[in-house]
């Protein structure tokens, strides 16, 4: 597959899905750190060393592995920056891959696999999956894994299991993280609260997007901090019981917003919903809280006339990065605060009223 | 909740560390947090704790060694134990073999634990279960000399050898 087909579209198949718990749970995703056990990590990386592990994964994939959508190899040094942008906003991959050299990044052609070569791991494995998944993505990134261990001899010791570059990876070099809309928690004041029981149970959490004080979109990170000592299958089920939990709590504030201020969230969602139909400026803050709102409103049924996969297309959609690519041009950041409100109202667009 | 570093911003970065087992929870606005280089923006890892861990460090020393620490090197790669402290990043898989000493409390500090409970490579198997057998031989071996059957302690013996020969164990004698 071309570079360009991921790069056109916001959302892989694999990311596409209509799952109950989406509401809530935008996507699950399990990341795997693995080291050659030979090679140099990346301090004591050479160029000439990193350049063959990437042809040596190159030549791996002529033996791809079983049960997954076609593999296809990028080395970072044939992407355009914009292209590598991108790549990070649809997080298929992490910063530090894009501005590292020499580098690659294999891609399923459903975008439900994502294995970087040459970050701060040799390896990093990224499995997604859409809604609340951690199960199947689990699944699918332990059998990547054995395909990994079949033709590289990876670092492992038996008292510290996977070797990792960083110490607060080493064990079983996973991280599991669930991405949560929390709109009914954050409205409610009671995210302040609940977000720091959460590290009690060795759990991290953080906005997803925007650098300002806000998680912007109302969108949070739950992950694992701890990967030394538990098992994976332990690691997951801390995570789930823990998000179960959140979700519950979520669900709970939405209802407690529509029986106590029905009229109060029929408004903020539907004036939310105007603003994206009919702005013609829009910042990238402003459009993320607004989608925040509608993607709430959808799940409430106040808004029947769009659905979640839009929405969750849309932040994507409205990335800086993603903008600049689709618009085929440089954009200054005026112009693309218009851009941005166009591909909105072109997406949102009413059907035609009835005559 | 309002950052505890500048009381200023509200906070989006909420963690927990270990320090000496002790859980110590911290509550940062996203600037704080970057400036103390607790993190790492989305989306690579939600977290980060390298500078962190060079504070983590001293407490690492234990008095009385006979070699500190910081004057471990690995004889693979040639990085130092102040060299990984400074940078928090292993140059190779024998760094972990190189600072086993130091690295056990500081990966309890880390993690809570120092044992990997998780999963073992296909290829790590057969030397797991090799491991696990020479346990079980040794003890038999023990239990059949202070039941004076020399005859069958020598043929454990012999056993014993040829896995910690396969091993790579041999001990000397
Ligand atoms: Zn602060
Ligand atoms: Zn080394």
């Amino acid at each position: 597959m071309r570079i360009e087909s991921f790069l056109e579209r916001p959302l892989g198949p694999a990311l596409l899905g209509t799952q109950p718990s989406g509401a809530v749970a935008v996507s699950s995703r399990i990341r795997l750190a693995r080291n050659v056990r030979d090679l140099p990590f990346q301090a004591r990386m050479t160029e000439t060393a990193a350049a063959a592990l990437l042809e040596r994964v190159r030549r791996t994939l002529e033996h791809p592995p079983e049960g997954v959508a076609p593999l296809t190899f990028f080395a970072l040094d044939d992407l355009t920056p914009l292209a590598r942008r991108v790549l990070v906003e649809k997080h298929l991959i992490s910063r530090e891959l894009a501005e590292s050299s020499p580098a690659a990044v294999v891609l399923s052609g459903d975008e439900r696999v994502s294995l970087m070569v040459g970050e701060e791991d040799h390896f990093r494995l990224q499995v997604f999956a859409p809604g609340f998944d951690l199960k199947s993505a689990w699944a699918l990134a332990d059998r990547l894994d054995d395909w990994l261990e079949a033709h590289f001899e990876i670092a492992y010791d038996e008292a510290f299991g996977y070797k990792t570059s960083c110490p607060t990876n080493v064990g079983t070099g996973l991280r599991a993280s669930v991405m949560l809309h929390l709109p009914g928690l954050v409205l409610t004041k009671q995210i302040g609260g609940i977000l720091p029981a959460i590290h009690k149970v060795g759990l991290v959490v953080r906005g997803v997007y925007g650098e300002g004080s806000e998680a912007e979109g109302h969108l949070f990170q739950v992950s694992n901090q701890i990967t030394l000592g538990p098992s994976e299958e332990e690691i997951i089920d801390n995570l789930r019981g823990v998000v179960e939990k959140l979700m519950e709590h979520e669900e709970k504030a939405r209802r407690l917003l529509l029986d106590s201020m029905p009229v109060a969230i029929e408004d903020r969602v539907m004036r939310s919903l105007g603003i994206l139909r009919y702005a013609r400026t829009i910042d990238s803050k402003e459009a993320m809280n607004r989608l925040s709102d509608v993607r709430l409103g959808v799940a409430l049924g106040l808004i029947h006339d769009v659905s979640r996969e839009m929405i969750d297309a849309l932040w994507v959609m409205t990335q800086p990065a993603f903008l600049q690519y689709t618009a085929r041009e440089n954009l200054s950041a005026e112009r693309r605060d218009a851009r941005r409100a166009e591909m909105i109202r072109r997406a949102l667009r009413p059907a035609e009223p009835n005559a | 909740m309002l950052c505890e570093n500048c009381g200023k911003r509200s906070a989006t970065f909420h963690f927990t560390k270990i320090v000496n087992g002790e859980k110590t929870e911290m509550h940062l606005c996203d600037a704080c947090a970057r400036e103390r280089g607790e993190a790492l923006s989305f989306p690579g890892d939600a977290f980060s704790i390298h500078h962190l861990l060079s504070g983590l460090m001293p407490s690492v020393q234990t008095p009385g060694t006979a070699r500190p620490p910081e004057r471990l090197a690995c004889p693979t790669c040639g990085m130092t134990y102040e060299e990984f402290v400074k940078k928090s990043r292993f140059g190779c898989s024998d760094c972990y073999d190189a600072f086993k000493e130091p690295l056990g409390p500081l990966l309890k500090r880390i993690h809570g634990v120092a044992e990997h409970g998780g999963k073992v490579p296909r290829r790590a198997e057969p030397k797991r279960a090799m491991r696990h057998r020479l346990q079980q031989l040794r003890q038999a071996l023990k239990a059949k000399v202070a039941a004076e059957a020399f005859e069958e302690a020598a043929r454990i013996r012999d056993e014993i050898r040829a896995l910690e020969q396969a091993l790579g164990e041999t001990k000397a004698e």
